[in-house]
């Protein structure tokens, strides 16, 4: 019993103990963005493996998600006569919910893994610790850029994703079923709203980036120092963005359109 | 360097990329109010009744649209429903005793204001006000009297 009780309040502990290193570690982070000012050229090469790498992944299951929901919406509305509404629906689901969580899902797979086993590499192989030896800030040198590329990248991948879904969503609905394109981009100018909807969908994938990037170069940093630990890291890496995502979006969405 | 090169080449594409699908986004699905507050001057609509009528909804004459309401308020007093709408510069010869009446577009579509031109020289000014309005038709309203009136037939026989 008393060992139950005990392994209970050690797993608190812990997750706690970890709450407050991730949170310490972000704050160190965060004070070593001010000097990238000076070295644009990492940011740079982190954007590149971070947003570039992760593009085609985003315009092929962007089109592909905005052809689907096409399909499928149009098999619906059209029992009701309402095939012209078609625009309306994939763009706003698209905009509010799909665009920017499915962008973050994606990133967390293709992206943040990468960014974890990367780190978790560097830590093991005591390149970080080197580092420091040469009175090389790692959290400057190696942490910030991937931070603020990560912060940068999410918002335009999304959008990227998004636009696409609705391209793919009008070469289907106007291509392939014939709708009229009058009221697919009528209906669909006359009931998004930009502030409403296109911004909160930017704010939404503003906050996925920067979440999903942060447990992504916290996992790393504070993987065990072993193969198995990167490993396990890289596994918490996907799981926890993809869990993080999904309930802020839940928060988010009620706070924005609740 | 060459390295470099296309690095910076590849995140200037990708940066690019980025943004005009944001305008995109911005410009042709959204059409950006940022951009679009109408140009023009405000009348005051009474109604007995506005039905299901949003903000923003348009406003017609003779199917082209004029205008868009802008609020809608409810007359403590006379429990009338105020819609105030902006109509576009453009349409300043407006006649002073036009009508206006709520319709709905498509059978459950959304609801608009059409406004019927009347005769007279004088034109709606900033700040007027259209008397002659004719309520949203409600359809339970509708059926309601229907129904009533099919009762009534029935007595009658």
């Amino acid at each position: 019993m008393t060992d139950f009780l005990a392994r209970i309040g050690r797993s608190t502990l812990g997750s706690l103990s970890r709450l407050g290193r991730a949170s310490l570690f972000l704050w160190h982070a965060l004070a070593g963005l001010p000097s990238l000012v000076l070295r644009p050229g990492l940011v740079l090469a982190q954007i590149y493996s971070i947003g570039v790498l992760s593009l085609i992944i985003i315009v092929v299951s962007g089109t592909f998600v905005g052809a689907v929901l096409a399909l499928q919406g149009y098999n619906t509305l059209v029992n009701f006569g309402a095939q012209d509404s078609l625009g309306v629906l994939v763009a706003l689901s698209l905009l509010r919910e799909l665009g920017p969580v499915v962008t973050a899902l994606l990133f967390a797979g293709r992206a943040g893994s990468a960014l974890t086993a990367e780190i978790g590499l560097m830590k093991t192989t005591e390149q970080l610790s080197s580092m420091e030896m040469m009175a090389v800030d790692p959290m400057r040198r190696v942490i910030a850029p991937r931070l603020l590329a990560g912060f940068i990248s999410m918002p335009l991948l999304a959008a990227i994703f998004s636009f696409l879904g609705i391209m793919g969503a009008y070469f289907v609905g106007v291509g392939a079923l014939g709708l009229d394109d009058g009221p697919f981009w009528g209906q669909m100018q006359a009931s998004v709203d930009f502030r409403d909807d296109v911004m909160n969908g930017v704010i939404k994938s503003l906050v996925f980036g920067f979440v999903a990037s942060w447990i992504a170069v916290y996992e790393g940093y504070d993987a065990e120092p072993t193969s198995e630990g990167v490993s396990r890291a890289t596994t918490r890496t996907v799981v926890h963005t993809s869990l993080a995502v999904l309930g802020l979006d839940f928060v988010l969405t009620a706070l924005m359109f609740g | 360097m060459n390295m470099g090169r296309s690095v910076e080449i590849w995140v200037g594409l990708f940066v690019a990329a980025g943004f005009a699908a944001f305008l995109g986004l911005a410009m042709q699905v959204s059409n950006i109010p940022l951009f679009q507050t109408l140009d023009g001057y405000d009348v005051q609509l009474r109604f007995n009744n506005i039905g299901g009528l949003r903000e923003r909804a348009p406003v017609t004459m003779s199917g082209g649209r004029v205008g868009r309401v802008k609020s809608i308020e409810l007359d403590a007093r006379s429990f009338d429903a105020v819609v105030t709408v902006t109509i576009d510069r453009n349409y300043n010869e407006i006649p002073e005793d036009s009508s206006a009446s709520i319709y709905t577009s498509g059978l459950l579509g959304e609801q608009y204001i059409a406004i019927d031109p009347g005769g007279l020289d004088f034109f709606l000014e900033e700040g007027d006000e259209i008397t002659l309005t004719q309520s949203a038709l409600v359809l339970e309203r509708l059926i309601g009297r229907f129904l009533t009136s099919m009762g009534d037939g029935n007595d009658d026989d």
